[in-house]
């Protein structure tokens, strides 16, 4: 159909007015997404190239605009670059701008050579568009060859002090662009351009957020330059630059408030504009001063005081959650009152930035939660997306966690919005909770039917989260059992296979009534990396052997997600579909077993966080992960030459154990170029004769070979010289040999490893003045992951009970029972339970 | 709303669109390749778009993540939308910029019927102010300049007079043709 239309284009003489139609046709049935074959668009791509030969102006540029669009479907497009390259350079400066766009977009890396010479003459054209169309066009076209636009950084620079605004914008952004790797050159680039001064406001936008990233790299201090900078666009005459530099200094990290407070102030004057943009922009900011600085925001309370009417929406809501932010207690209930009037009419996003602020203010205010889960129980009724749900669930989670009094109200509501719920995700994750909370309640058995018809009515997914559940109520409440066992039964005979075969599994065990049994096999889930037991298994199964399989071979989960608080997802990425990456460990994993000399060391077991060995600023970069294995530790050195005239070789870090520690093998860097980091190992082996020898300090020497290097090529010098280098010391500790593992049921994990090798002492911890101190101090001393919330200190308490588990090196489970109480010091009793008596002697011998 | 800071770069628009008062398409420019990349989570976004905002007119919104403002007139929707750390006033100039740019060129007839008759220049318009998502331009009178275009008020008229032209033209360039012709032919011989 275009090609019989575009046989038009090949009359003679050629009609503009009737060409210009049609080329104004294919440009809009390409714009509503009409599909073109190849061999059609090429046809009708190849007629157009006839219309050059018309001088109408109109029609011309609709070539060009034609010629872009197609570049995708059509083929052989490079066809028409003679003529644009003559458009480009010709006399008529209306077409030379958008010649060079055209051009540009049908350019490819082999052919950009070729105009090359074009593109410097026309970035330095004293006619603004095609400067400018240059300009853009080479920031385009960074992408795909960096090194040819690179060349063209004079040009631009001398673009930049154009008097055009917008080709001074432009000739800026390319610089950056160019020039975003080197540090240097962009401090050097913005001193010139603030002392300077430019005219065109974007261009100041772009300045103050060059501005700010450098200050967020170099961490420099707010009494920088550049800092000052950003202060003195406050002063702008321009909305636009102003606004950007109040956003910019309110994102900085650890701002003061004292620094917020200009830039609060103009964002408040911006409150009262006539332009909703203006308005929306300024609480929207001023919404984030909140969170961190609610104090800074308070003067403002006035001017947010008269956005919660606004007829837009999203700024009243913002207003509202801003003032719930910063607002006293007795405010709250007339602004949630204000909120649901208009709740319903806005968007998702801003209901979640609703529910957000709403569990901000319940950890503010405790005693609201009665008013806020009513609201979050009324919005959970209404109708929203998965995103919006999702909030208020983790919300009245939340809650509930925090807030004991309020748990059967919420996990009633939690009943309640399961009863019809589409996403699976959301059912599977309150079942889940509901198992883990309900039985603790004081009327268990309600849940049990809300729970069951889940099992009657649902998917597979959440039909098998049900049974988990049900399984944890039979545990649990022995009066209950009876009826949970006949609705395991029932479940016995579902279609699917992960659901009957979990009601076989919890049928049998609960059929045993055995404490421990449940303990291990109900309450509290295996802990191994998922990722770690497939490998496990797999290497099991290649290699067939009469010993069954041993689960403490399994690599343990390095970070258990389930309890840790759920932040509520930001809006914006929340759109990226989570993926399963593997672990930090399992990467550690993997890397150190393609080392031959590490072979045969089984597992790993732990893999510490970096420790730096050496200052921040210093010629060579060391930092170590300790990595730990059931009788060994291998020490990883990450290395990084930061001198450019050196090329070093054969690196590796030499250590001298305090303990009776024995350094078996070191594994060097081959080589270490200039900022390309490479790392070298030491292997260690663990006193075997003194089992509680934890704990060991090394003193560590980087040996190389220098080769001296020219700093431009890279190329080193022939010869070369040994050196060393002396790095701090490094401490093994009593953390490096427990992986932390969250027990979600303490208690019956307590019982389950019995007191057979229990042991109790008491300390007095001199130095610690508050309970939170010595929680915090227990925690990461010992490396063990707190249980059951306990690494909360409820406020205005003299006591507090922590409870600590773990896996020590070798697989043993190891739980810490520490009762503290403040009186002069903090006086703490500490209770350890294992499965192997060492581990006891060790722990308690690292707290003393 | 992440408030991550934003990479400095000179790329400040996602998408530009304007719709009917149906919520259907006229024209749409998508700068993001990873930004909806089919034509039909493009129709989506932009009916989304559309119903949560042609009731009132609120000139700025927040949707799916991105920051959108817009405009109306008569019987058209205009949209530009941006990346949630965009400055908000930067996405208001070019949508001011896009209007008064039309505004001028359809001498105030903002409205679906001239914007269709003259989507050329619409095209030529969207052009000049944005391109891949850099503001090229946001000073409706050296857009206006650019394009040069010329909006007809009476097409039919205007296009008889202008075919009657290109008659004209094409007989004297036909007269001129088989003149050359001959010429060519007399030296050949």
């Amino acid at each position: 159909m275009f090609v019989s239309k575009a046989r038009i284009f090949n009359e003679t003489p050629i009609n503009p007015r009737r060409c210009l139609h049609i080329l104004t046709k294919i440009i809009y049935l390409l714009n509503q997404g009409e599909h073109f074959g190849t061999t059609e668009a090429t046809e009708a791509f190849f007629a157009m190239t006839r219309l050059f030969q018309s001088n109408d102006q109109t029609l011309r540029r609709m070539c060009y605009l034609t010629i872009k669009e197609m570049a995708n479907i059509s083929e052989d497009v490079i066809i028409v670059t003679s003529s644009l390259t003559k458009d480009m350079t010709g006399k008529e400066d209306v077409y030379r701008g958008p010649a060079i766009r055209a051009l540009c977009r049908i350019t490819d890396t082999t052919m950009l050579q070729a105009i090359e010479r074009y593109m410097k003459q026309a970035i330095v054209d004293k006619v603004p568009s095609v400067s400018s169309s240059a300009l853009v066009s080479s920031l385009h076209m960074v992408k795909m060859s960096f090194d040819v636009v690179k060349r063209w950084v004079n040009e631009a620079q001398e673009a930049a002090s154009s008097d055009n605004i917008m080709v001074q914008y432009h000739a800026l952004g390319l610089l950056y662009h160019l020039r975003k790797n080197d540090r240097l050159a962009v401090t050097k680039m913005l001193n010139k351009f603030t002392k300077s001064g430019l005219k065109s406001p974007f261009a100041y936008c772009m300045m103050i957020r060059i501005a700010s990233k450098l200050l967020e790299e170099t961490e420099g201090g707010h009494d920088s330059p550049l800092f000052d900078f950003i202060e003195s666009c406050l002063r702008n005459k321009h909305e636009m630059v102003v606004y950007e530099a109040a956003s910019a200094i309110v994102h900085m990290p650890n701002c003061t408030a004292r620094e917020l407070a200009p830039a609060v102030s103009v964002l408040q004057l911006f409150c009262s504009s006539p332009k909703a943009a203006l308005r929306y922009a300024a609480v929207r900011t001023l919404n984030k001063v909140a969170m961190k600085h609610p104090s800074a925001v308070t003067a403002c309370n006035l001017d947010l005081e008269n956005l919660i009417t606004d007829s837009n929406r999203s700024i009243a809501t913002l207003a509202i959650t801003t003032l719930l932010k910063t607002g006293s207690e007795s405010s709250v209930d007339r602004l949630m009152k204000q909120i649901s009037s208009f709740v319903s009419e806005i968007s998702d996003e801003f209901k979640v930035v609703v529910v957000q602020a709403i569990s901000a203010l319940c950890q503010k205010y405790p005693r609201k939660h009665s008013v806020m889960m009513n609201f979050l129980s009324n919005m959970l009724r209404d109708d929203g997306g998965f995103e919006y749900k999702r909030a208020i669930v983790d919300c009245i989670i939340s809650i509930i966690e925090e807030n004991p009094e309020s748990k059967e109200t919420g996990l009633a509501h939690l009943c309640e919005f399961i009863e019809d719920c589409e996403h699976t995700v959301l059912a599977t994750k309150i079942l889940h909770l509901l198992g883990k909370e309900g039985p603790r309640t004081p009327t268990p058995s309600k849940y049990i039917r809300f729970i069951f018809n889940r099992v009657v009515l649902e998917s597979e997914a959440v039909r098998a989260a049900a049974v988990s559940a049900l399984a944890k109520f039979g545990a649990q409440n022995d009066d209950l059992l009876p009826s949970v066992l006949v609705l395991m039964k029932r479940c016995m005979m579902d279609s699917d296979d992960e659901v009957r075969d979990r009601a076989t599994f919890y049928m049998n065990v609960l059929q045993q009534k055995q404490k421990a049994l449940n303990a291990a096999y109900i309450f509290n889930g295996l802990s191994v990396s998922v990722p770690g037991l497939e490998k496990s298994l797999h290497q099991y199964t290649l290699e067939p052997s009469e010993k069954p399989f041993d689960m403490k071979t399994v690599p343990l989960a390095t970070a258990p997600i389930t309890e840790q608080k759920t932040e509520i997802a930001p809006v914006a990425t929340s759109k990226l579909p989570e993926k399963l990456a593997p672990s930090r460990q399992d990467i550690y994993q993997e890397q150190l077993a393609a080392i031959p000399e590490f072979k045969g060391l089984g597992p790993l077991f732990k893999s510490s966080e970096p420790v730096q060995l050496t200052e921040a600023e210093t010629e060579y970069v060391v930092r170590c992960i300790k990595h730990t294995f059931a009788n060994h530790m291998i020490f990883q050195f990450d290395c990084t030459n930061t001198l450019n005239d050196q090329l070093l070789q054969r690196v590796l870090v030499q250590m001298e154990p305090s303990e009776a520690y024995e350094v078996l093998n070191y594994v060097p860097a081959p080589s270490l170029p200039y900022s390309q980091p490479s790392s070298c190992y030491s292997l260690v082996r663990l006193p075997e004769d003194d089992p509680t020898a934890v704990s060991c300090t090394f003193s560590c020497t980087m040996k190389y070979l220098v080769r001296d290097c020219d700093p431009n090529t890279g190329e080193p010098d022939d010869d070369g010289y040994d050196d060393e280098y002396v790095l701090e010391d490094l401490e093994v500790t009593v953390a490096d040999h427990i992986q932390k593992v969250l027990k979600p049921n303490f208690g019956a994990a307590w019982d389950e490893i019995g007191d057979d090798n229990e042991k109790e002492e008491t300390f007095a911890l001199a130095t610690v003045r508050t309970l939170d101190e010595a929680v915090n101090n227990i925690i990461s001393f010992l490396g063990m992951q707190p249980c059951e919330r306990s690494d909360k200190v409820p406020e205005n308490k003299n006591s507090h009970v922590l409870f600590l588990a773990g896996v020590f090196r070798g697989g043993h489970d190891v739980l810490v029972r520490a009762r503290l109480a403040l009186a002069d010091g903090v006086t703490m009793q500490v209770t350890v339970r294992s499965t192997d008596e060492n581990v006891v002697d060790v722990i308690l011998a690292s707290v003393g | 709303m992440d408030s991550a800071a934003l990479e400095p770069s000179l790329y400040t628009v996602k998408a530009v669109f304007i719709l009917d008062n149906d919520g259907n398409r006229l024209l749409s420019k998508y700068y993001d390749p990873e930004l909806y990349p089919s034509m039909k989570e493009q129709k989506n976004f932009e009916m989304n778009v559309f119903n949560k905002t042609h009731k009132a007119d609120n000139e700025i919104s927040f949707l799916e993540g991105m920051t959108i403002v817009y405009k109306s007139s008569i019987d058209l929707f205009f949209y530009v939308a941006g990346s949630a750390q965009e400055n908000e006033l930067m996405l208001m100039a070019v949508l001011n910029c896009l209007f008064e740019s039309l505004s001028q060129m359809l001498r105030k007839n903002v409205e679906k019927r001239t914007l269709l008759d003259n989507m050329d220049g619409v095209f030529l318009v969207v052009d000049e102010i944005i391109d891949g998502g850099v503001i090229l331009e946001s000073d409706p009178q050296q857009v206006i300049e650019k394009v040069n275009y010329r909006a007809d008020d009476n097409p039919l008229s205007e296009q008889s007079v202008a075919q009657h032209i290109t008659e004209k033209l094409a007989l004297t360039s036909n007269v001129l043709q088989s003149a050359k012709e001959q010429i060519k032919w007399s030296i050949l011989k």
